[in-house]
This record gives C-alpha cells, sequence and structure tokens, in this order.
C-alpha cells in the first residue's frame, strides 16, 4: 500500500503546529463566511488568496498555503449548515435540501439535534470523499500521465457537458453563460500567436479577464443585492448545543447507516462529475425521502432528512477536488479558486504534481482529515457563537462585506480597474441570478477557457483539422461519446418522457 | 409597503439580456473573423476558437431570444422598492471605489472604507454617531493591522497614512 506510505508522510508534514494554527484559523473564518450573507465557499476563498502570496514564497509555504485556504472551504461547508437549521436561510446552495427537515427540527425544538447530525452527517460525507481522493487520485493521476491534447480536451469537454447535462434550468442559458466564460477568457494577448485579442485598443484590457474578480463580483456583490432586495430580517431559532444533546444524536445516527452511505456514494459520483454539491445534495434528499422507512414524514423535521443532503454535499465537495488535482480541471467554483490558487504560487496541478510535488499533495490529503476533524470539533463547540454572528444586524454587516470585496478584487492584482470590473460582475450576476442563468459554468470556462482552447488547438494541430482525432482511440473516444450523451441529455430525457407519456417526474 | 410598480416583466429582461449576449457574440465573431478564423500555414489563428465561441453565443442568446418571445413570463422582474434598495447600495458603492483612487483627491482604501461603511450605517441602520465611529473606524483599523503589518499586502492609503509615515 503506497498510498498508506504516502500518506504518513503527508501526515508529517501537516502536523506541525504552524499548519495545525493555519487550520484551526481557516475552518473558523471558513464557517463565518458560510455563515455570512454575500460570502460563499468560492468568493471567500477568493477574497482571501491574496493574503498567501506571501506565506507560499516560504520553503514549505505552499503547503501551508493550501492548508489554509482548503479549511476554509471545510469551514464554509460546515457553516452552510447553520444558517440553514437556525435561520432557514441556506448560506450556500448545496443547503437548500438542508432547510427541509432542518428548520422543522429547529421550530420543534431539536436544533441541537439536527445541528448535531448535520455536522456530523458532513463530517461522514467528507470523510468519505477523502478517503476516495486517497486511493483513487494517484491511480487516476498515473492513468492521465499517457493523456495526450485530445485527451485533455474531450476531458475539458466532459466537464462543460456535465453542466449543460446535469443544470436544472434552461440548457441554452447555461451555454450561453459557458460560452460568455470562454469568450472573456480569450481576451487579452493570445498565448499561441501573441495577437490582441478583443481588447480594441483599451490597455486596460490587454491581461484579460481573471475568474477570481468574477468570482468575487458575481457571487459576492450579486448576492449581497439579492439578499439587500429581499430586506432581509434574520428571524432565527436559539441554538442550545451542549454534550448531552450531541451524545444523545450521535446513538440516533447509526440508525441511518443506509441512507448516509447512500449519501456519501451519490456526492462522491456527482462530486467527480462535475455539477457538484448542489445537485447531490437534493438527489440524495430525493432518494432518502422515497427509500426510508419515514419517508412520508420528511419535511416535517426528520433528522434522516438532515443526514441525507448534508453527508452528499460534504461528500461531493470534498471528492471535486480529486479531478482539480489530478487533471488539473475543477469541478466545482470553490475547486477552481484553489486551482488558480495553486496556479499563482507556481504549481501546475495535473498528474504531474503526483510525482514532482509528493510533499504538497499528500501533505494537502493529509490536512482534509484533520482539518475536518477540526472543522467538527469547532463547530459543535462554537455554533451559539457563529449564530450570534447573524444576529449584528443587516447595516452593520453588509458594508463590511462591500469593503471586503473590494479589497479582496484590488489585492488580486494591485489593480483598481479589477475593482471596477468586480461591481460590473456584481450587476451582472444579479441580474443572472434573477434571469436563472448559471454562474459557475461562466466561472469554470473564464478558469479553464485557455487550457481548453490550447488542447483544441493542438488536437487540430496533430489532426490537420480533422474532428476525428476525439475518436482516435477508445480512451478519447469513451469520454468523448460520454461528453457528449451528457450534452445532449436535455433532449434525449425529453425523448424517454415523451416516450413513456409524461411518466413519474417529480 | 404598498403593492408597488414593477420596472420590466421578466420576459422584457429575458429579451434584454438575450439582447446583450447576441451583441457580445456579435463582436467576438467580428473580432475573431478580423484576426483570422481559419488555418494559416502553421495552423490555427487566433481567432479560430473564439469564432466558433461567438456562433454558439449568438446560437444559445437566440434561443433564449425565441424562448422568452413564445413562453412570456409577465412576472415583474422587480418592482420599485426593491430596485430603490438596490441602488441606495450600489451607487454609494461605485462613489466609493471612485474615492478610492480618482485623478482629482484618492483617499485610499481605510479613509474611503471608514466613509462608506458610516454612511451606509447612517443612511439604512440610523445609527447613532458615536456608535458608527466605533464600528467603522475599528474595523478599518483591524484590516489595517491584518493587511499592512501581518499579512504584508499593501493596499492604496490616503492622507492619514501619509501623516502617519505609511506609504
Amino acid at each position: 500500500m503506497q498510498e498508506i506510505h504516502s500518506l504518513i508522510g503527508g501526515f508529517e508534514v501537516a502536523l506541525s503546529w504552524f499548519n495545525l494554527m493555519l487550520m484551526l484559523a481557516g475552518v473558523v473564518l471558513g464557517v463565518i463566511i458560510g455563515v455570512l450573507p454575500g460570502l460563499g465557499g468560492a468568493n471567500g476563498v477568493a477574497i482571501l488568496l491574496p493574503l498567501t502570496f506571501s506565506m507560499a514564497q516560504q520553503p514549505g509555504g505552499q503547503t501551508s498555503a493550501i492548508i489554509l485556504l482548503s479549511c476554509i472551504y471545510w469551514g464554509a461547508l460546515f457553516g452552510g449548515a447553520i444558517t440553514s437549521i437556525l435561520f432557514n436561510i441556506p448560506g450556500e446552495p448545496w443547503s437548500v435540501a438542508t432547510t427541509f427537515d432542518g428548520y422543522p427540527l429547529g421550530q420543534k425544538g431539536r436544533a441541537g439535534a439536527a445541528l448535531t447530525a448535520a455536522f456530523t452527517s458532513s463530517f461522514v460525507g467528507a470523510l468519505v470523499g477523502v478517503l476516495l481522493i486517497t486511493f483513487l487520485s494517484p491511480i487516476v493521476a498515473r492513468f492521465a500521465l499517457r493523456f495526450g491534447p485530445p485527451e485533455f480536451f474531450s476531458v475539458y469537454l466532459l466537464t462543460f457537458s456535465a453542466f449543460v447535462g446535469m443544470s436544472k434550468g434552461a440548457p441554452w442559458k447555461t451555454i450561453a453563460s459557458m460560452m460568455l466564460g470562454f469568450a472573456l477568457a480569450a481576451v487579452g494577448i493570445d498565448t499561441v500567436t501573441g495577437q490582441l485579442r478583443m481588447t480594441f485598443g483599451f490597455t486596460d484590457l490587454l491581461k484579460g479577464f481573471d475568474f477570481l474578480i468574477a468570482v468575487i463580483g458575481l457571487f459576492g456583490i450579486g448576492e449581497i443585492l439579492l439578499t439587500i432586495e429581499e430586506g432581509l430580517e434574520f428571524k432565527g431559532t436559539k441554538a442550545k448545543l451542549n454534550m448531552r444533546v450531541v451524545l444523545d444524536t450521535w446513538k440516533e445516527l447509526p440508525r441511518y447507516w443506509k441512507t448516509s452511505l447512500r449519501s456519501a456514494a451519490v456526492g462522491c459520483l456527482m462530486g467527480i462529475v462535475p455539477g457538484g454539491a448542489t445537485p447531490a445534495s437534493f438527489m440524495s434528499y430525493g432518494l432518502a425521502k422515497k427509500m426510508s422507512r419515514d419517508g412520508a414524514k420528511f419535511g416535517t423535521g426528520q433528522v434522516e432528512g438532515v443526514v441525507a443532503p448534508e453527508t452528499a454535499a460534504h461528500a461531493a465537495g470534498t471528492s471535486a477536488l480529486l479531478p482539480m488535482l489530478t487533471l488539473g480541471v475543477p469541478g466545482s467554483p470553490t475547486a477552481a479558486v484553489l486551482l488558480g490558487g495553486l496556479l499563482i504560487w507556481g504549481l501546475q496541478p495535473g498528474p504531474l504534481l503526483f510525482t514532482e510535488k509528493p510533499d504538497f499533495v499528500w501533505g494537502l490529503i493529509a490536512s482534509m482529515y484533520l482539518g475536518n476533524i477540526v472543522g467538527l470539533i469547532v463547530v459543535l463547540t462554537c455554533v451559539p457563537l457563529f449564530a450570534a454572528i447573524l444576529r449584528v444586524p443587516f447595516a452593520i454587516i453588509a458594508p463590511v462585506i462591500l469593503v471586503i470585496c473590494a479589497i479582496g478584487a484590488y489585492t488580486v492584482h494591485n489593480s483598481m480597474f479589477d475593482v471596477w470590473l468586480m461591481l460590473l460582475f456584481g450587476a451582472v450576476g444579479y441580474v443572472f441570478k434573477k434571469l436563472d442563468y448559471p454562474m459557475a459554468p461562466l466561472v469554470l470556462a473564464l478558469v479553464l477557457g485557455d487550457n481548453a482552447e490550447n488542447g483544441f488547438r493542438q488536437s487540430m494541430l496533430m489532426s490537420q483539422g480533422d474532428l476525428r482525432i476525439f475518436y482516435a482511440n477508445s480512451l478519447v473516444g469513451t469520454i468523448t461519446t460520454l461528453s457528449l450523451l451528457l450534452l445532449f441529455w436535455p433532449l434525449i430525457s425529453m425523448g424517454i418522457d415523451a416516450i413513456r407519456g409524461r411518466g413519474a417526474k417529480e | 409597503m404598498q403593492q408597488e410598480k414593477a420596472v420590466g416583466s421578466v420576459r422584457t429582461w429575458e429579451v434584454i439580456v438575450a439582447g446583450i449576449f447576441l451583441a457580445v457574440g456579435a463582436v467576438v465573431i467580428f473580432d475573431s473573423r478580423r484576426l483570422g478564423a481559419s488555418w494559416a500555414s502553421d495552423g490555427p489563428q487566433a481567432g479560430y476558437f473564439p469564432f466558433y465561441i461567438g456562433v454558439l453565443i449568438c446560437l444559445a442568446s437566440a434561443m433564449s431570444l425565441i424562448a422568452a418571445l413564445t413562453k412570456p413570463n409577465r412576472e415583474p422582474f422587480v418592482n420599485w422598492g426593491q430596485l430603490r434598495m438596490v441602488l441606495v447600495v450600489m451607487l454609494p458603492y461605485a462613489v466609493y471605489v471612485a474615492l478610492i483612487d480618482n485623478p482629482v483627491y484618492s483617499l485610499g482604501f481605510y479613509e474611503a472604507s471608514v466613509i462608506f461603511i458610516a454612511v451606509f450605517m447612517r443612511r439604512l441602520g440610523k445609527y447613532g454617531w458615536f456608535k458608527i465611529a466605533a464600528v467603522s473606524v475599528g474595523t478599518m483599523f483591524a484590516f489595517f493591522l491584518m493587511f499592512e503589518i501581518w499579512f504584508s499586502v499593501p493596499l492604496p492609503k490616503g492622507p492619514i497614512e501619509a501623516l502617519l509615515g505609511y506609504q
């Protein structure tokens, strides 16, 4: 078991006092970010990314930096559950399904049980995800070493087709938003020919659009505007979480082991194939409702109804890092931001990372185990503290978040132009959200645009413009077929529905 | 609050956004054609990939446009009260960004943020000046420590920092 060996090495890296402190700081920051409106995993990590620039330059600092950022991510995943259960406000999109049973539980005076169940199953989900990463990622990485440009392009195609196939909204809107991302990614100097593309004489556009700015604007400012529009008043349930409630809930949880296992499996699958945590949480909630003995009582405050979505969301959120590390293809916007961080620190994610930087990779994987343990302890002990943050009036919290967003946008490249761009992206995000244009495809296209384009160009060069290169061997052919299947899934499922005579639809 | 007037229906906005997308797609196609969207002697030209992106943007937005026109959704997109709230935040925010750095008199991040937080708290929260001063100055002082000293990420600074000798 070479993986176990590497993992032990990783623990040696991650278990320094400095790194443990960073984990604690990251998780606490992450939970706060997850609880605050307008700040979430993706833009929270994006805003804090510049703080790691100087840290990453020290020896071993890259590992510390990724530990800090990934722990912020774990914290944000945990934090989403707090607002869903106590305030019926999903802090993150993947916590929406948690509100279905979590909030009623809180209303019944069992908020403590709901929180304990949510945190514990988050932890279980994450643990399954990390185990998957530990044992599967070296295999995927070895496998991916054989990839050439056509294979990489077909993986990108798979990523983007998955968005079209799995989105709940209008597929054309997904495509439009994705292609906008590609177009924005193309702005600036073309890396191959050195020509200027779509700059129209503006020098500010020479360096192109940075996706971090887009993330901060779209997810941060856009979200705040939506919150303000609703004139949100936070009215929450009191959180009381003492050791007895925790232990009682823990005694109850083993009963739902089937739900946990199923949800973890759903989460891992959905996390690896991009599509992410949000559909995973809904899907496993739906499955649990169908398959549980108490299915009919779901929605009235069942602990099992909290276990299912939380396990899946965390499993998906964690396993989204697998394709990011092994292939350089992030499965979610937050994974994309982490990928951006790696690139800025001078690391190239992908199969070679495992052979060239084993310290970094295994340090990160080990920190995932530790970070989630730290996270579980922090959230179980500090819930009232985090809930108190939500009681700070909006008129105080909103301007501070807006200031943080502006600073975050500025520090990415020390450029005021970026702050204006962020403002623009904020307005775009607001309109997109209101019209159901998905934003994750835009962000991922902006991140992967250049790579996808290079993969496509190089493939075309290899084949002299013949598209059949994407069916040249069984490997690339399989991935391409899968992608096309996913891409046309909306049409295919419409066809199936038509044949079945508009059968069972939820 | 009384029933307020809507600012355009969802349908109107669907059409507007699809129209903007269509225009963006056209710009992308135009610029890709300018750069050359076919093959040169050494392979695909710079506009080769973006050209198809532009075509797809146009196609996708045309489909959204058709969907919006054939399935009219007359629900209000946003009503005046909501839009007013959004503008009450966005306009001061834009002024704030302008204050940070402009050709006339730049305040830097810290001073501009203090003013922004104060104005926001006063207008939307009706807080007393003492509380406002405590929150705005306290927050920015903490940020100053965090960015300038702990993480050594310098932000644009204004006249007060200059007086204190930070540049």
